[in-house]
């Protein structure tokens, strides 16, 4: 299991590595120059745009910048933003903060819901329920997560007048249902569906067979043995699901006004603001690394056959 | 510095840690900050400042409203475009290139210390220095010396620009390089503040919490929340504030910060959002105001592109003429732009409506105009613009307009954000038009001109070159009084006319709702809220 | 909803989910092929989504067929967001006017055209490129399949919309190829992985053992062999992220960075009729309802071609 994890968590490393290289050659290659764009509309000063870039090291070369900012990164140094001039730390630690509560908040729902819903329709499979419930999971996910949040808006905010169209205190739970469900839409579709399809799959395994002939009680049965099997698929999508949740915020939090990662990382792309996005991007990365490697650990957990080793 | 560095991890991991807590424990840790106004405050919509909050650094109007608050430099500008003294007594010169500046005196910073002329020399210097890297440095391009603090490559000579002289606690001089007849109009811009001694000894600090001489005194700035400032009792500019303070208040939607000036928890809104626009009568009645101001969005044609290279300026008065302003402001702009009179918005000194029809919606004339010019190759133009800003919608209109009464193939050419557009007009890549927007720096109609149409000028991305045009804008800025070379200004804009180096299309009107909580609303010649004349109910 | 393509979808879960070979029936690729056609043929749900993306077809190929308006003809003065007249069927005012003074309805139709494209060359550029990695990966393994599965691991580890974003702001011009080029550069991965997957499966089955010991060459194992039979599972993954492509397509365009006027696109339209949604539903609407029957019909066309192909649910 030790081993397991080590060789894991060294396989990450190039991952880790490609994947902040692949944004970081990415932002240098835009368009644009943020320090120039510091002017606004009026031509640039070249005596200044050169002083800055020399200071924020952004006049040397691409494979020199990636290294600065990894060396930095390991030193807990995230760079500075070129227009605020603020740690980009500080910009994270303030975004990060509201779209993992959002996301968070999304995910207990996906999973609660979800797995509910999937449950009792795996059980009931090809009865009225699991019609009505495989026909909304259609239209969630058919339904991009832009239309179902003005949808939602329109509905919710302006028309039943139930709640504000967007969220002003983002420590208010109840201001960030809407959003969250509207984030969640997607996830929860798929997760009652995977649910649903191996629930109804596993009813017909010669495991579930014996235990109920061995006479367990349907709660047993229903709760040990089967959901327990039925986890599995649900937990991989689950794994890889975090990291894009909290990329989908974008869209979510820029319907409800959320100030969350989101808005932060369109801000800042908009900007230029390379270290920012970069910065965002990263702690992206590692959280979906980190929760992939936790789906696999939780395998063991959840199937007894499977061994690390 | 590695103690820094180790700090921002933890900084993180907390602000993890608070979010998993927040989750669980509610949202009683931070919230009640979020909703409280002291006594007397005026709340308004702002949205963060882009830079630390320095004059010299500040050129976007979120961080401009909180530097209007805490400075006050020598003179200012009245809601007509004329000057009044503040912190000066008196600005002279006789030749127009040196001149004298008397301070009142008794005036004071926040912190104590008294505003002196070494205030203001010593800030000028430092903030023309091009080690410091403020934005606003090339406002002081005009004095003598300037090059050696602002070398176009390299290190700085100097610490000091010649051109500045103390003479004594109350006076100093200003020796410019040439004579500008309009340099007192220049000295009203932000950047031309004092600032305290203690300043110098964390720049980078001050950014962050600033030390005034105006009408507020600051009080705090939560990023992306809030900033507050206080009024302070012992101002003696002419614009003391009429209520106790201001709250800044951060939304990165303009909507939000709407619908909380609606349910009553925020007093003012500047800079309404479309979604609003249609919706803000009825919702506001008489509280919802548009007041235009000096700044004019245009259309620029580019000379190197392949539809307007030594194009005949009847094709562009014909494209001009096929614009239907008053539709467009009136249906897609919802009453936020009034159509242009001239080349220059009226509330600037100078401003003279154009005597001509180029800028009147006439299709038929249009037409005939387009056909006797010989039209444009290919018979398409395009206007670029930024996604990010809000142009989508007029651009087509007036491509669609233009298409209509023309015949000329117009699309719209977007670009993903500013940085994309502005990157294009800078290395002459701009297909064909391209969209101007200019906001007044000081309010004179030289302003509106010398910028964008003299050869060679910075920000002229059409590359637009007369020679007649250069020659009277040099005649103006050679002239004798600042009232001659207002003239002369206004001759050479008759001949932009006759060129049109741009289309002018509409000024910005700004959009306001306030609560019933307050009053005396009135916006200055920039478009900004007096908010200092704001009173509280 | 560009989430679609991170998540793979259902059939994907476990690594090949066993073609023909792999199960009770001995059965080759046409009559697995066949057989489900025999299936499908029978379900609604395909008979609906058939349905749907005909008319979808018919009105990408033939829009005048539909409406006698132009997408593009505006009329301030008079159709300023003017009102739908629900009456008028197939009328130039049947679902109102838009702010430039445009026929919804137009709009709808001429829309359906960016979408379509985008979401058919996307599908089809994903699956061979991820296909040929997927194909190489699986068929070779040792070092090779450890670098490609590598590089799968990389772009799979960057957040769809995040990538996209970035990458679209890269290009100055937009255009249809360059959203498609955008979605094809961070879509791939998926289809590598699925193809990887069941090549591995195909591999280890007796048919090739055989071929292998008669002595036949790699590239006809490759083509003859494994490629129709792994072809399965690729499909149903592809048909189902088919709905995904276009949904991210609307999804980009409304964020300002997908498609821009003068293409018609629905998000672009959603965009524009964000700012209505109180004073003028009907401009957010019309659009928005057009994607989402777009998204589900493809979607409800995956759903039918996994049940048809995986011999499990039969």
């Amino acid at each position: 299991m030790g081993r397991y994890v080590a060789r894991r968590l060294l396989q990450m490393i190039p991952v880790f590595i490609g994947a902040t290289l692949l944004i970081f050659c990415m932002m240098y290659a835009l368009p644009g120059d943020p320090v120039a764009a510091l002017f606004g509309e009026k031509a640039p000063d070249p005596a200044q745009v050169a002083a800055i870039k020399h200071q924020l090291g952004l006049d040397l070369p691409l494979w020199q910048q990636y290294w600065n900012y990894l060396t930095g990164l390991f030193q807990g140094d995230f760079g500075t933003q070129i227009a605020t001039q603020r740690p980009v730390a500080d910009v994270i630690s303030q975004a990060f903060p509201v779209t993992i509560r959002l996301t968070l908040f999304a995910f207990v729902f996906t999973v609660v819901a979800g797995i509910l819903l999937g449950l009792i329709s795996g059980l009931r499979a090809d009865k009225a329920f699991d019609r009505v419930v495989l026909f909304f999971t259609l239209l969630l996910i058919s339904v991009p997560s832009f239309v179902l949040g003005y949808f939602f808006q329109y509905l919710f905010a302006f028309q039943l007048g139930w709640t504000t169209p967007t969220v002003q205190n983002s420590e208010d739970l109840g201001q960030l249902l809407l959003p969250a469900i509207v984030l969640a839409g997607l996830s929860l579709a798929y997760v009652t569906r995977l649910t649903r399809t191996s629930v109804a799959e596993n009813l017909r395994a010669d495991y579930i067979r014996t235990a109920i002939a061995k006479g367990l009680p349907r709660r047993r049965v229903v709760g040990i043995h089967l959901l327990r099997n039925s986890l599995i698929p649900v937990v991989t999508f689950l794994g890889t699901d975090v990291g894009a949740l909290m990329a989908g915020a974008v869209v979510t939090e820029g319907i409800f006004n959320v100030h969350g990662v989101g808005n932060t990382i369109f801000e800042a792309l908009n900007r230029r603001e390379g270290s920012t996005v970069v910065g965002i991007a990263t702690l992206i990365v590692i959280v979906y690394l980190v929760a992939s490697l936790l789906v696999d650990l939780l395998y063991a957990v959840l199937d007894p056959r499977i061994r690390y080793d | 510095m590695r103690g820094a560095r180790t700090l921002q991890w933890s900084a993180l991991a907390a602000a993890v840690a608070l979010a998993a807590t927040a989750c669980g424990g509610g949202s009683d840790s931070g919230g009640s900050s979020a909703s409280g106004k002291p006594e007397g405050y005026v709340s308004m919509f702002n949205g963060e400042p882009q830079h630390p909050l320095m004059p010299s650094d500040t050129n976007e109007k979120f961080g401009g409203y909180v530097i209007d608050a805490l400075f006050t430099g020598l003179v200012a500008y009245d809601q007509k475009g004329g000057l009044i003294n503040e912190n000066a007594e008196s600005v002279d010169s006789k030749d127009n290139k040196t001149w004298t500046v008397k301070l009142k005196k008794g005036w004071k910073f926040h912190d104590g210390t008294e505003v002196t002329a070494k205030s203001y020399v010593d800030a000028w210097n430092w903030m023309a220095n091009v080690k410091n890297k403020q934005a606003n440095s090339y406002w002081f391009g005009d004095i003598k010396g300037y090059e050696d603090v602002h070398p176009e490559k390299g290190d700085p000579k100097k610490d000091s620009m010649e051109g500045l002289k103390v003479v004594d606690d109350h006076t100093f001089t200003i020796e410019l390089t040439d004579a500008v007849p309009y340099f007192e109009y220049k000295l009203g811009y932000k950047t031309f503040a004092p600032l305290p001694k203690s300043f110098y000894k964390d720049p980078k600090g001050f950014g962050q919490k600033p030390v005034g001489n105006g009408p507020y005194k600051f009080e705090k700035w939560t990023h992306n929340k809030l900033v507050q400032v206080k009024a302070v009792g012992s101002y003696k500019g002419s614009n003391k504030a009429k209520n106790k303070g201001i709250q800044f208040k951060n939304y990165s939607k303009v909507e939000s910060a709407y619908q909380d000036a609606l349910s009553g928890n925020l007093d003012l809104v500047d800079g309404v959002g479309p979604k609003d626009l249609p919706k803000r009568k009825a919702d506001f009645g008489d509280r919802a105001l548009d007041v235009p101001y000096a700044g004019t969005q245009s259309i620029v044609p580019t000379v190197y592109s392949k539809p307007f290279k030594d194009v005949d300026p009847k094709v562009l008065q014909g494209l001009s003429m096929g614009i239907d302003r008053k539709t467009i402001t009136k249906t897609v702009l919802q009453g936020t732009r009034v159509p242009s009179t001239a080349f220059t918005p009226p509330q600037v000194r100078g401003y003279k409506k154009l005597d001509s029809d180029v800028l009147t919606y006439n299709p038929k004339k249009a037409k005939k105009l387009v056909k006797e010019g010989g039209g444009v190759p290919g018979n398409k133009i395009w206007i670029q613009y930024n996604a990010d800003g809000g142009h989508k919608e007029w651009v087509t209109a007036v491509c669609n307009s233009i298409t209509k009464s023309t015949g000329v193939q117009c699309v719209g050419d977007s670009k993903p954000d500013f940085q994309t557009d502005l990157n294009a007009r800078q290395d002459n890549k701009v297909k064909g038009m391209y969209r101007g927007g200019w906001l007044a720096d000081y309010p004179l109609n030289i302003n509106f001109m010398q910028d964008l149409y003299k050869t060679g000028a910075s920000t002229n991305y059409g590359r637009f070159s007369d020679k007649k045009v250069d020659e009277l804008f040099e005649k103006g800025d050679h002239a004798d009084s600042l009232e001659a070379s207002v003239k002369d200004y206004q001759e050479a804009e008759k001949e932009l006319a006759k060129k049109m180096p741009a289309i002018p299309l509409w000024d910005y009107a700004a959009n306001i709702v306030h609560g019933e909580g307050i009053d005396g609303v009135k916006v200055g010649y920039d478009g900004n809220v007096l908010v200092t004349d704001i009173t509280v109910k | 909803m560009t989430e679609t393509l991170n998540a793979p979808a259902p059939a994907s879960k476990e690594p090949g989910p066993g073609p023909a070979g792999a199960d009770a029936k001995p059965a080759k690729g046409r009559s697995l092929w066949t057989d489900a056609w025999h299936d499908l043929r029978r379900k609604p749900l395909f008979i609906i989504s058939a349905v749907l993306i005909l008319l979808l077809l018919v009105m990408v190929a033939f829009p005048s067929w539909f409406t006698s308006a132009s997408p593009t003809a505006a009329d301030l003065t008079n159709h300023y967001q003017g009102k739908p007249e629900y009456s008028h069927f197939f009328g130039e005012d049947w679902f109102g006017y838009d702010t430039q003074g445009r026929s919804v309805w137009a709009r709808m139709v001429y829309g359906a055209r960016a979408s379509v494209l985008v979401g058919v060359l996307v599908t089809l550029f994903v699956t061979i490129l991820g296909g040929i990695v997927g194909l190489i990966a699986g068929y070779f393994g040792g070092w090779l399949d450890s670098v490609l599965s590598r590089i799968t691991d990389i772009f799979q580890g960057i957040p769809f919309l995040l990538g996209a974003m970035v990458v679209l702001t890269t290009f100055t011009e937009r255009s249809l190829w360059v959203v498609i080029a955008a979605l094809l550069f961070l879509g791939w991965t998926q289809i590598a992985r699925v193809a990887r997957g069941a090549v591995i499966t195909v591999k280890q089955s007796d048919y090739v053992h055989a071929a292998q010991s008669l002595g036949a060459s790699t590239a006809r194992i490759m083509f003859r062999h494994i490629v129709p039979n792994a072809l399965a599972p690729v499909v149903v993954v592809a048909t189902t992220a088919l709905g995904g492509y276009i949904a991210a397509e609307a999804t980009l365009s409304y964020l300002g960075i997908g498609l821009a006027e003068p293409t018609v696109s629905w998000g672009v339209d959603v965009d524009q009729g964000k700012d209505a949604l109180r004073t003028a539903p009907h401009m957010i609407i019309s659009p928005a309802v057009m994607v989402s029957l777009t998204v589900l019909a493809f979607i409800m066309l995956g759903d039918a071609v996994r049940n048809a192909l995986d011999p499990k649910s039969r």
